[in-house]
């Protein structure tokens, strides 16, 4: 049979990270992927040699805009490894409300983008309303709906009023009920299970040998957080569960997601109701020579900052590795086999940039084009609208 | 294995290739090993230590190249950063990606960012730098030099 090559990407104006990848595809099977990246290499490592460890903090904050504490919080770490010191309590667990925060409006927002591919409009509306609260949550803590420089070396920038707990917590509270009911929504419907169950595959050996980190290395029986495994911020104080799951495909993926939101809600109540009095901040001054090291759990995994220091107040080297830099390569393993159809959906189950799955546009190989990536969508979702009559719902 | 037994064991294995070991903190370790040892140590921590590979970094200090492989092994909560110092002009050094897939992408990167080639690399191509950036000209390099870019800025407007 003949093979065709179908052309993801390259550029989309929501995503931070644009990706470009080339599918080949005979008749609708996948039979080979290949990515390549550097459409919006902007060369903030570069960039940070030159800048302040107060404002490299700021820099990396905007590398991406979805997780924008994820690198703060991982930078942080790599100049506090330096010297090496512990924050203050109170800004500990600070640190980690906003964290979780963030995961659980990250995970609602991929949740709603997964059902808006799959044809689950529904799910898509109700995940970014909840995620709104959490949105408005996080503007009463930090004063910002997104991109919160809350965190400074040594501690945090702002500290949580007293009179604001109650008030956060009520509204944390409030989403709980409509989670849980899109939680058995997603989990226990039928189609669902035909669209999701067993496809894109991610095996234990090769979620090993790729290094997979976060959702997507925990849905394919990897158990391995950093939260648990290298406890920072207040993590080793709380009650929480990890959330591993073994069978590696998207249905997988997406219930590590949903279960962990619920997780996240635990541990930011836990930290409000008890949140330790005391100095916010360490107030650091010179950073020694040395070199350092932070990682820490992004909503998509391990986050990892390596940063050396010659004694000035600059990085002389500032490494930043996201989590996508490691899961994007899983594709080989994942979508190769597969449908074309399933390819939307796949791609996206590991979190990465919506980019790619938004721009898709099918060729042949005399450069007719078939789909864009409209088209894409539609097709992935006629085909759970097939199902679904097939199966009487 | 505590920590103990798994440092000790490391250096007992590789006494022959190990140059420096810096115990930093609880967490922390930097293993400086003989360049052309990385495969048979790496591939033993990775392997049979059944360590998780984080990523390398590398980095231009003037008088050479060096390149930390940062693995982590979370049974026993240590993250192990094995340095290279690669002698300059001359910047090659065995690839780990044969070995595991995770080294594959961040050897393409310090491949186009720092100019060091990787020996035996399946598939070594630019990763994020555009086809028409120039070769040989290597952004993270410490006498790297701005260049006319207008080239590639205005391509397609």
């Amino acid at each position: 049979m003949g093979r065709t090559i179908v052309p993801i990407g390259p550029y989309h104006p929501l995503q931070e990270e644009p990706e470009f990848f080339t599918l080949t595809v005979e008749g609708e099977t996948v039979v080979d992927i290949d990515v390549q990246l550097g459409y919006n290499h902007r060369g903030i490592e570069k960039l940070s040699e030159s800048k302040s460890f107060d404002q490299t903090t700021f820099l990396v904050e905007r590398i991406c805009g979805i997780c924008s504490t994820s690198h703060p919080f991982a930078c942080t770490r790599a100049v506090e490894d330096i010297i090496p010191v512990e924050v203050p309590e109170r800004a500990k667990y600070i640190r980690t409300i906003i964290a979780e925060g963030e995961r659980i409006h990250s995970h609602l927002l991929w949740l709603g983008l997964a059902g808006h591919f799959l044809g689950y409009n529904t799910v898509y509306m109700w995940a970014w309303k909840l995620r709104e609260e959490i949105l408005d949550v996080m503007e009463i803590l930090s004063g910002n709906r997104n991109n919160y420089a809350m965190f400074k070396p040594g501690g945090v920038r702002r500290d949580i009023k007293t009179e604001d707990i109650t008030g956060v917590i009520e509204k944390i509270d409030s989403i709980v009920p409509t989670l849980e009911m899109l939680k058995k929504a997603v989990i226990d419907d039928p189609v669902l299970h035909a669209r999701t169950k067993g496809i894109g595959i991610l095996s234990k050996e090769e979620a090993i040998n790729f290094s997979a980190l976060g959702p997507t290395a925990r849905a394919s029986g990897v158990a391995r957080d950093v939260r648990k495994d290298s406890p920072y911020g207040a993590y080793d104080k709380i009650g929480w569960k990890m959330i591993v799951t073994q069978n590696g495909d998207v249905f997988d993926k997406a219930v590590v997601r949903i279960l962990e939101t619920f997780e996240s809600i635990k541990i930011i109540k836990y930290c409000l109701l008890n949140l330790p009095a005391g100095e916010i901040d360490l107030k650091l001054k010179n950073i020694p020579a040395g070199e350092g090291i932070g990682h820490i759990e992004a909503p998509r995994g391990e986050t990892f900052h390596y940063i050396r220091s010659d004694g000035t107040n600059r990085p002389v080297r500032h490494k930043v590795r996201a989590p996508t830099f490691m899961n994007l390569p899983t594709y080989k393993a994942t979508v190769v086999g597969e449908t074309i159809s399933d390819a939307t959906i796949i791609l996206a189950a590991i979190d990465p940039c919506y980019c790619c799955t938004e721009r898709m546009a099918v060729r042949t190989t005399k450069g007719k084009k078939l789909y864009n990536g409209e088209e894409l969508v539609k097709l992935s979702q006629a085909k759970t609208e097939k199902l679904r009559k097939k199966m009487g719902y | 294995m505590t920590r103990e037994e798994v440092l000790n064991d490391i250096k007992e294995r590789f006494a022959e290739e190990i140059i420096e070991v810096l115990d930093k903190s609880a967490r922390r370790v930097y293993i400086e090993i003989k360049p052309s040892a990385i495969t048979k140590v790496a591939g033993y921590i990775f392997g049979d230590l059944k360590a998780r590979f984080n990523i390398a970094s590398g980095i231009d200090a003037r008088y050479h190249m060096e390149i930390l492989y940062h693995f982590t092994i979370e049974d026993i909560n240590l993250l192990i950063s094995l340095r290279v110092k690669l002698p300059k002009p001359k910047l090659e050094i065995d690839s780990l990606a044969p070995l595991f897939e995770a080294a594959n992408w961040i050897e393409r990167e310090m491949y186009e960012l720092l100019g060091i080639h990787f020996r035996g690399h399946p598939d070594l191509r630019r990763l994020l730098l555009p086809e028409a950036w120039p070769e040989g000209v290597h952004p993270l390099r410490g006498d790297y030099k701005e260049w006319d870019k207008s080239a590639i800025r205005d391509r397609g407007v």
